[in-house]
């Protein structure tokens, strides 16, 4: 009887010691790792701000001084800047010229200007997302394992999506800018050439965890490919595809603004220009229709994937 | 096989109403959508007036740019109203300060040939006549009656201007004439003085050349050994700048790698004060939404902008960008994530009387590390990317290197070289975050398969 309970504590502290050798390891490591992650922290700190043109303490105590030009003298001056009203301080400047951007459609009624920009810059999302789920939907079937007609032809497909993915939209939208004329086309052709290959690799991946029961029926009564994926797969994925496509409208209405910065035509070209200038009214106008449009983009497109999919989280970004 | 009776279909359509009868707007959404989209479309062709847009574009330009990628050219030129002619290259050729290529020849009799393509294509003048030689035709061309004349038939690669006759000649380059010159651009694959430019010593030497000059060759530049002489020379390489490029692009990475970091960290905290099932309050929980719904609304550009007027341009500007941005996806992706745990473990933790710091170590935690760290390398690789595009409106990085050398549209194969290393880095950051993301689910797969074992 002792001679077992001797062997049974033995053991137990055994297990007991390899256990806490166990621990410290684990807590060796996620201690080395939290280091190693400071210490880059610090180093690409460092880094950041030796290459800035202004130094970060130098700057702090005069962060909030840029507060000062964009605050106007007359609150009212935003709401004339975004509906185009003239306004009582214009002296011929472009900082308060706000009548001279209307968009006359029918007689005395006009779009303001920043609204039209606004629509530019939601319709270069839009359209390139189209262009992007039209070539998306049959690329993913092509490139799902479960799926592909031709191995070689998955290969060269998935290659071509990773690539277009990888490429720097500025690339594109400035090869096209030299071709089609510097403006939205150029941008269209940019996003919507990086939504190919960002939607086709999220589809790609939901159609390889579909159910292959339906495919293998339809194969059962002779059905072709595009038979069988229309019928057997699409229903399955379309949902999903719907989703994760309106993730994207989001994400392309803020690349399709930084690409307006950068001469792809609507919102963001006005909204860096007025920012340089230091035109107060200007910027808080423009400010206010772009964070209400992208935060009514973002809500309308949750409601509609919930009622869509139901409370399946996505990731944010891809 | 025995065919259905009407009694027996509508007794199927009987059994299943929801199948067959359903309301109307159920059975034509799909065609209204569709629909819609087609009026969508026409009413964006008409508001980027896309036929205009496409009539007027130079779709010619296209395969000559993507040449331009990978390919350079030389352009000699040769005066035919000085008394001796000389070819003379543009500064900054990419043969350096006295070239004599072996393509250009002066004939015994005193006439130049240029070779374009071998003896194919070529071009071969004194001061009264010119012969161009392509295609297997022959294009004679007198220079002596005040303007260039063709003598003969004119193939359709040879356009013939008032003053001037221009022979294109495909991919290698063309010829150009009028009375008292000819202008030939040539043109050849590949990169020109990728690695020494033409003011480098070590410029035209081949590769086993400089590599036993910087073993044992005497000192080019006294004072300085070989070895870092060309190591300065290929770094401030005046053409490709590498020194430049590979500086712009480590702050490319340095801004997504720090902006999301940072990010996570302030993000961290603030996700537990605004998950509703962990939140001490309700009224914090939905201003704290409300807060990362507005740091993701204002847009990584408007940050950008903000933050190149407060720091001035550069990847401290880009990071703050991506930083303030991160705030808001992070910190709504890990509330979410909260807010989604089993509560089990968490009771669990408080029936022993653990404090509520403690509740969250032991009860919370280990559940969520795992979805968070995979949420935050998901957002590092896609601000990788973005970090690229940001970099163009002035917040540093090599998106503004790139937007320049595009702008100017010669400069193509530096566009390039920078495309190429974006994408490679875009590459290997991918895989290192795929890597770390599987191994993650691994260990998350080996816990789930435990727990579900031990039921």
């Amino acid at each position: 009887m002792t001679t077992s309970a001797t062997i049974h504590s033995e053991a137990t502290r055994q297990q007991a010691d390899a256990w806490r050798r166990q621990t410290s390891l684990r807590r060796f490591y996620t201690a080395l790792g939290v280091g190693l992650l400071l210490v880059a922290m610090c180093a690409t700190m460092w880094f950041a701000d030796e290459a800035n043109a202004g130094h970060f303490f130098e700057r702090l105590p005069h962060i909030l001084d840029f507060l000062s030009w964009l605050i106007p003298k007359d609150w009212n001056d935003v709401w004339r800047a975004l509906f185009d009203i003239a306004s009582p301080h214009d002296k011929g400047t472009q900082e308060f010229n706000f009548p001279l951007g209307r968009v006359y459609i029918w007689g005395g009624f006009y779009i303001p200007e920043y609204f039209e920009l606004m629509l530019t810059t939601v319709n270069v999302a839009l359209v390139s997302t189209f262009i992007g789920f039209v070539f998306a939907v049959p690329f993913s079937f092509i490139a799902a394992r479960n799926l592909t007609p031709s191995p070689i032809l998955r290969l060269v497909v998935k290659r071509l999506m990773e690539l277009l993915r990888a490429f720097p939209e500025i690339v594109i939208a400035g090869l096209f800018a030299a071709i089609v004329s510097i403006g939205p086309v150029a941008a269209i052709i940019a996003i919507g050439l990086h939504s190919i290959g960002a939607l086709g690799k999220l589809f790609y991946e939901i159609n390889e965890n579909i159910d292959m029961r339906p495919e293998e029926g339809l194969r059962a009564v002779g059905a072709n490919w595009i038979e069988r994926v229309r019928f057997a797969d699409l229903p399955q994925v379309l949902p999903n595809f719907m989703s994760y496509t309106l993730l994207r409208i989001e994400i392309n209405v803020r690349i399709s603004t930084i690409m307006g910065a950068v001469g792809g035509g609507g919102i963001g070209e006005e909204l860096k220009l007025s920012i340089s200038r230091g035109f107060g009214a200007k910027t808080l106008a423009l400010v206010l229709l772009l964070f209400v449009t992208i935060f009514l983009v973002d809500q309308f497109s949750a409601w509609l994937r919930r009622k869509l999919v139901g409370e399946q989280a996505f990731p944010m970004s891809a | 096989m025995a065919t259905m009776t009407v009694d027996e279909i509508s007794a199927i359509e009987e059994r299943f109403p929801q199948v067959f009868r359903r309301p109307l707007y159920k059975r034509f959404w799909p065609l209204l959508l569709i629909a819609g989209t087609a009026l969508y479309l026409a009413y964006a062709l008409w508001f980027f007036s896309l036929p205009q847009v496409l009539r007027e574009s130079h779709w010619e330009r296209l395969p000559l740019f993507l040449s331009q990628w990978i390919s350079y050219d030389l352009q000699p030129e040769f005066r035919l109203d000085q008394p001796e002619i000389t070819p003379k290259y543009p500064r900054f050729s990419a043969l350096g300060e006295h070239p004599n290529p072996d393509w250009v020849i002066r004939n015994p009799d005193g006439t130049y040939t240029v070779q374009i393509d071998g003896e194919a294509k070529s071009v071969t003048f004194d001061k009264a006549r010119a012969t161009i030689v392509a295609y297997g035709e022959t294009i004679p061309i007198s220079l002596t009656g005040g303007k260039p004349v063709v003598t003969g038939p004119v193939p359709d690669w040879v356009t013939v201007h008032d003053d001037e006759i221009v022979a294109k000649l495909g991919f290698v380059g063309e010829v150009r004439v009028t009375v008292d010159r000819v202008k030939v651009r040539k043109r050849f694959l590949g990169w020109a003085n990728f690695v020494f430019d033409t003011r480098s010593p070590f410029f035209g030497k081949s590769a086993g050349e400089v590599f036993s000059l910087i073993i044992s060759g005497p000192e080019l530049k006294p004072g300085t050994s070989n070895l870092a002489l060309a190591a300065d020379n290929i770094w401030n390489n005046a053409q490709w700048q590498h020194g430049d490029v590979w500086t712009k692009l480590l702050q490319t990475i340095v801004m997504a790698f720090l902006g999301t970091l940072l990010g996570g960290i302030v993000a961290f905290p603030l996700s537990f004060f605004a998950a509703r099932n962990i939140t001490p309050s309700g009224l914090l929980s939905q201003v704290l939404k409300r807060f990362f719904d507005f740091m993701r609304s204002v847009d990584m550009l408007i940050w950008a902008l903000f933050f190149t007027r407060a720091f001035g341009p550069g990847p401290l500007a880009g990071s703050a960008a991506i930083f303030f941005t991160e705030i808001g996806t992070l910190g709504k992706t890990y509330s979410e994530a909260l807010e989604n745990i089993d509560d089990k473990p968490r009771e669990g933790v408080q029936s022993t009387g653990a404090n509520g710091l403690l509740v969250q170590r032991y009860g919370v935690l280990p559940e969520v590390v795992p979805v968070f760290i995979s949420q935050t390398l998901y957002q590092w690789e896609s601000n990788t990317r973005g970090a690229t595009i940001i970099g163009a409106v002035g917040a540093g990085g090599i998106g503004l290197k790139l937007w320049e050398a595009m702008r100017t549209n010669s400069n193509w194969a530096n566009v390039f070289y920078m495309v190429l290393l974006t994408l490679a880095v875009v590459f290997i950051f991918d895989n290192i975050s795929n890597f770390l993301r599987r191994r993650l689910s691994r260990t998350l797969h080996d816990y789930n398969r435990l727990q579900a074992e031990q039921g």
